[in-house]
């Protein structure tokens, strides 16, 4: 990786969860708080962390398929807050893309990182709008758009909204840990419909698909003697949709765990940290890193249990070189009792060395 | 015996011939080897500095900015930060990186570090050689936290989690080491978080820099041409290449000056290979002679001739590139990769052997020692071998030397050569004018010596007499000697000259500008040092303190490409600016409705062709403003042009108040050593100033001047002596081969102390010939120095001042060597039995 990988990553890094000292000054998220759209669709800066987290599979007319994701964070490092100079970093945009390429078993990735100054990158207040130059995330009308120009390929989307808004957790308030504080704002929009384009070289293709938005805000999200989490997002093929994370320690043994399944019509079930497990299937180890990442796992939530396959096992993002940070982020596909079900999205971090900084 | 089974014998017997003569001639061979060795040591030693310093320079513009297509640059000051999202924003513009750059003097030293201000999302964007490692990934945006290169943090002793003191304005601040830079090279630097420098250095609201990497595709000339357009006044858009070149070529001319010196280092050491072969191949004469009898041929003797040039030039660029390399090292140790002169400051490069570089020279040594052997050795075997056989040919050999116009011509075209213009910034036509002034000379010389001698009234005593006869006689071998005492005594007087005027200008410059009592600056290095107007108030209340004047020092792009050039905002009397500015020539006062005045210094009007009387946009804060160009003056400190302006005025257009240094008259009860006392104490950073009175400033501007001209003061003392110990050398060898002469003498009466009395006088007469002619030439060449190498190199004029004392005591000395030379020889030459002398050749 290059050098400039290491400062995009490096910021990105210190958004991942930090040690409790660290999170002193931020607002904590606070049970019982209503969410009210679409004011919280857009930014909240007095938050140390947040995320709009695109995620989903698209297909062309040949019915080759793509999984994708567009990520845009925002983060108040706290530092130089008092500093009148226009360049202060109060806040930093980064953003994250990845095509993965199904037909060639490849991931695509690429980043971008800037302060939000003299709006040539921000987050906006009162709506989804997180750009960084011509990298951009936005709500428009009743959907989203999501244009981003990488190194390697080209995303033009746009995400029709299908379904209500999905709170997480307790009315949108989601523990992360045994600790009070260990929590975020958290909601889904699942079975967004996609259309647009994916550019991998000099022509564009058009696509459709399927996709999934998280948007989550925080100052504190893991325990102390937590190394990574495990997460999933998927799109159930009868209209449904679950999402299930896991908080992992050193043995990686569950430290907290949650899920939330919204079946076809509609009808929305949270489930306690017991409700909810992951089991590893199937191993496979980076040639890269050597890390090991549980790509294929089996998640119990609740009575139900969903058998996870990645559409390719080298989905993993290596920021070694610069940060030590590195995860796996891959397109998944479900099924339940053998039969195809859904698919979507599984987060794998921590694996090859522990997260916390 | 065939000529086939001669041949091992005649090879043995011109082998030993060859070694033998070479032998007695070891002390000017010798010689000849120093000199070679010197011209060489210099030269790459020169070449080696300079290519270490740029390959440093290269090094940390590929650090510092990456791989940037373009940069906007502005004055030092910065320019307005709106224009950065305007660059941003264009879609060809892949990234556009801000920069602030501040040179922060460390408190109570006389250093100060470059600190690179960057937003380093965007900055590691561009892939620039550095890259940051703190504990805490934010701990960059802090507003105290300094990244150090490994060579500054190795420099000032500080690692991570210590304490950095800088100064900025007149207060010291703690800066906190985040981190240690992962870089190479010996670059000293730190890197910043833009916003923690603006706000710490006072340069909020202003960017010195925007690096600019193009989309793929995009034309980075069309896009330069697009901006260049757009962009304010005084902001310009280049390649980083340009601005790498331009700190390069600051030091050019002062490197080509330095490798003139080492090209006449060879030529004094080829001229000393020239009379020692000349004189040892005239003394072989017969011996080559008796080669050619016995079936050598021409063309081997003159080899082997040519061959021993050749080791001597070998072993004397042996012997220089080891002296250069060892030279060069200490240099860039303890003087810098500036060779003393202050362009470049914090860059201490690593020395790299180059093998181009170094054949180059070894190849120059060799030639230069060719030349001298190959001259003689073609004469030597013109002749006839029954001529040359015969005792008293030598003084044959010199006559081909004796004619007029190719001298002439050479003088001409040297006097003509004077008169051109710079090539491309450098001043080659004076160099060449120097040459050919030197060899048209040379090749004169035997002209000359006849014209001299016979002016020469005859004396009555009997030795001198004879010792005139003598020489006007046979003026060919002392010729020889004649050629190395013009050439060494005409270079050592045209430097004495030059430098003793350059000194005297300056000294008297230095006057002018310092009228005032007390001098100080908010630092006495980099540009983190300002007096705020508060600061300026608080100085000029001061008791003791009559007036007080400020001054605001700012660096502006005049040119793309082009390093820039200063400004100074200056408090002056428009009606009166002689009273503050020493001017060339009278300033006139302006027509009523003319714009305001601006005074430039020499070399603004030399390589920028600014006119007195003409009207010029000066770029100030981003706007372009029309001033007069009131005056020429002259600026010694600032050889890349410097202009001056009304500090009022200044602070009207700009809004800038501060000042970065100023003077003050003190009231007639008043100490400098109080007034200063109470600056320290009372003004709160007070500690920080670097104050002097006139004289201190004097003194100290005068010694850096010694240390510039350091490396000319060795070479002309290197010069000297070798010009001396081969004029000597050269006198011993001729009384030696003249002892049959004296046998004979001694024969017909004379005494030895009368034979002493001669050979004094033809000692005085040559060297004395040697000196006038010299002299002469040096005083040509001196004006050469003065009026086109100077002025185009360094394009600031100077006045005339002739170093007489030195010059008598130096023409003293030589005359005095020349006639302890002779005696001493000839007390050898003289000792011997009179008979046995004249036996010698019979």
């Amino acid at each position: 990786m290059k050098r400039r990988d290491f400062l995009a990553l490096g910021a990105l890094a210190a958004l991942r969860p930090q040690p409790a000292a660290a999170t002193t000054g931020y607002p904590a998220a606070q049970p019982g708080t209503r969410l009210v759209f679409p004011r919280d669709h857009g930014a909240h800066p007095e938050f140390r962390t947040e995320w709009w987290y695109l995620t989903g599979q698209l297909a062309d007319g040949a019915g080759r398929g793509y999984g994708f994701q567009v990520t845009f964070f925002r983060s108040r490092p706290r530092v130089a807050e008092d500093n009148p100079s226009r360049f202060a970093a109060r806040q930093l945009v980064l953003a994250h893309a990845a095509l993965a390429d199904a037909a060639r078993g490849q991931l695509l990735h690429d980043q971008r990182a800037a302060r939000a100054v003299f709006d040539l990158a921000g987050t906006d207040l009162g709506t989804t709008r997180a750009w960084i130059g011509d990298w951009r995330l936005e709500r428009a009308g009743d959907g989203y758009a999501a244009q981003v120009a990488a190194r390697d390929f080209r995303l033009d989307l746009r995400c029709a909204v299908t379904q209500p808004v999905l709170l997480q957790g307790d009315d949108g308030y989601s523990r992360k840990g045994p600790g009070a504080r260990q929590a975020s704002h958290y909601y889904s929009l699942p079975q967004l419909a996609v259309s647009g384009r994916v550019g991998i070289g000099p022509a564009p293709t058009e696509v459709t698909g399927r996709a999934w938005l998280d948007h989550e805000w925080s100052s504190e999200i893991m325990a102390p003697g937590a190394v990574g989490w495990d997460w999933l997002g998927i799109n159930l093929d009868d209209g449904g949709a679950l999402m299930a994370f896991v908080m992992r320690d050193a043995a990686g043994a569950p430290l907290w765990a949650a899920a939330t399944l919204r079946d076809a019509a509609g009808r929305r079930t949270a489930f306690p940290p017991a409700d909810v497990r992951f089991t590893p299937r199937r191993q496979w180890r980076s040639p890269r890193t050597g890390a090991r990442y549980p790509v294929a796992v089996e998640v119990g939530v609740g009575t139900r249990r969903f058998a996870i396959e990645p559409w390719f096992d080298d989905q993993e993002l290596d920021a070694r070189a610069s940060t030590g940070t590195i995860y796996w982020e891959g397109a998944v596909r479900v099924s339940e009792d053998g039969r195809p079900c859904g698919s979507g999205y599984l987060e794998l971090t921590g694996y090859a060395a522990p997260l916390a900084l | 015996m065939t000529a086939t089974a001669l041949q091992p014998i005649r090879i043995g017997v011109a082998s030993t011939l060859f070694r033998g003569a070479f032998a007695q001639q070891r002390l000017r061979g010798l010689l000849g080897i120093g000199a070679i060795a010197l011209g060489v040591a210099l030269g790459y030693a020169v070449q080696l500095i300079n290519a270490a310093a740029v390959n440093e320079l290269t090094l940390s513009a590929r650090t510092l900015g990456g791989t940037a297509d373009l940069e906007v640059l502005g004055p030092r000051t910065g320019f307005d930060e709106a224009l950065y999202p305007l660059l941003a924003r264009r879609p060809e513009i892949a990234v556009a990186s801000p920069v602030v750059e501040v040179e922060a003097r460390l408190p109570g030293r006389d250093e100060a570090l470059r600190i690179v201000g960057v937003d380093v999302l965007a900055a590691a964007r561009l892939d620039p050689g550095w890259a940051a490692a703190t504990a805490d990934r934010f701990d960059v945006f802090r507003s105290d936290a300094l990244l150090l290169s490994p060579a500054a943090a190795g420099a000032f002793g500080v690692t991570t989690g210590g304490t950095l003191a800088l100064q900025s304005g007149l207060a010291v601040l703690p800066l906190r080491v985040a981190g240690v830079l992962t870089t190479d090279g010996a670059q000293r630097f730190a890197v910043m978080d833009i916003a923690a420098v603006q706000q710490a250095f006072g340069h909020l609201g202003r960017l010195s820099r925007i690096d600019l990497r193009v989309v793929p595709g995009t034309s980075v000339a069309a896009l330069r041409d697009e901006l260049a357009r757009t962009l304010p006044p005084g902001v310009v858009v280049q390649p980083p290449e340009d601005s790498r070149d331009a700190s390069a070529d600051l030091t050019r001319s002062y490197r080509v000056n330095l490798n003139v010196l080492a090209l006449m280092a060879l030529f004094t050491g080829g001229l000393l290979v020239f009379s020692t072969q000349a004189l040892s191949i005239v003394r072989r004469r017969a011996q080559f002679a008796l080669l050619r009898v016995i079936g050598v041929t021409r063309r081997r003797i003159v080899a082997g001739l040519v061959a021993e040039g050749a080791a001597i030039g070998a072993a004397g660029s042996l012997l220089g590139l080891v002296a250069g390399h060892a030279l060069a090292l200490a240099v860039l140790r303890f003087v810098g990769a500036d060779l003393g002169s202050g362009y470049f400051r914090g860059v201490v490069p690593a020395l790299r052997i180059e093998a181009a570089t170094a054949a180059l020279f070894f190849v120059l040594g060799v030639a230069a020692a060719v030349a001298g052997a190959w001259l003689p050795a073609r004469e030597a075997v013109r002749t006839p071998p029954a001529l040359a056989l015969k005792a008293g040919d030598a003084e044959r050999a010199f006559e081909r030397l004796v004619s007029v116009w190719p001298g002439a011509v050479l003088l001409a075209a040297g006097i003509g050569a004077a008169w051109l213009p710079p090539v491309d910034g450098l001043p080659l036509f004076g160099y060449g004018a120097i040459a050919l002034l030197l060899f048209g000379t040379l090749v004169l010389m035997p002209r000359c010596a006849h014209l001299l001698l016979h002016a020469v009234p005859p004396p009555r005593s009997p030795a001198p007499g004879l010792a005139l006869a003598q020489l006007r006689g046979a003026p060919g071998q002392a010729t020889v000697s004649l050629a190395a005492i013009v050439a060494s005594v005409s270079l050592m007087v045209s430097m004495a000259i030059m430098v003793s005027s350059f000194r005297s200008s300056v000294d008297a410059w230095l006057g002018e500008l310092l009228p005032a009592d007390l001098y100080f600056r908010a630092a006495g290095v980099g540009d983190s040092g300002l007096l705020s107007a508060a600061d300026q108030a608080r100085i000029a209340a001061l008791p003791g303190v009559q007036r007080a004047e400020f001054q605001r020092e700012d660096q502006i792009q005049w040119r793309v490409g082009q390093p820039r050039v200063a400004l100074l905002a200056r408090t002056l009397d428009p009606a009166q600016p002689q009273k503050s500015l020493p001017f060339v020539e009278p300033p006139r006062p302006l027509r009523a409705d003319a714009p305001p005045p601006l005074w430039v210094s020499e070399a603004m009007v030399d390589v920028h062709g600014v006119a007195v009387g003409s009207e010029i946009e000066l770029p100030l804060a981003g706007r372009s403003h029309r001033f007069t160009v009131a005056g020429v003056w002259r600026d010694y400190s600032r050889p890349r042009g410097t202009l001056v302006i009304e500090r009022s005025r200044y602070v009207a257009l700009t809004g800038d108040s501060s000042a970065t240094n100023g003077a003050l008259w003190l009231a007639a009860d008043a100490t400098p050593a109080a007034v200063r006392e109470r600056l320290a104490r009372e003004l709160p950073g007070g500690e920080q100033l670097d104050i002097g009175t006139a004289g201190d400033i004097r003194r100290t501007s005068l010694r850096i001047f010694d240390r510039t001209f350091a490396v000319t003061y060795a070479l002309e003392l290197a010069a000297m002596v070798i010009g001396l110990v081969g004029l000597s050398s050269s006198f011993a060898a001729l009384v030696l081969a003249r002892r049959r002469e004296f046998g004979m003498l001694r024969h017909i009466g004379m005494t030895r102390g009368e034979i002493r009395a001669m050979l004094a006088t033809e000692g005085a007469l040559v060297s004395g010939v040697g000196l006038v002619a010299g002299i002469v030439l040096g005083g040509a060449i001196s004006l050469i120095l003065i009026h086109v190498v100077n002025r185009q190199s360094f394009h600031w004029g100077m006045d005339l001042a002739v170093p007489w004392a030195a010059l008598g005591a130096f023409a003293a000395i030589v005359l005095a060597l020349s006639v302890f030379t002779a005696v001493v020889a000839g007390r050898h030459a003289t000792s011997g039995d009179a008979v046995r002398a004249v036996r010698d050749d019979w």
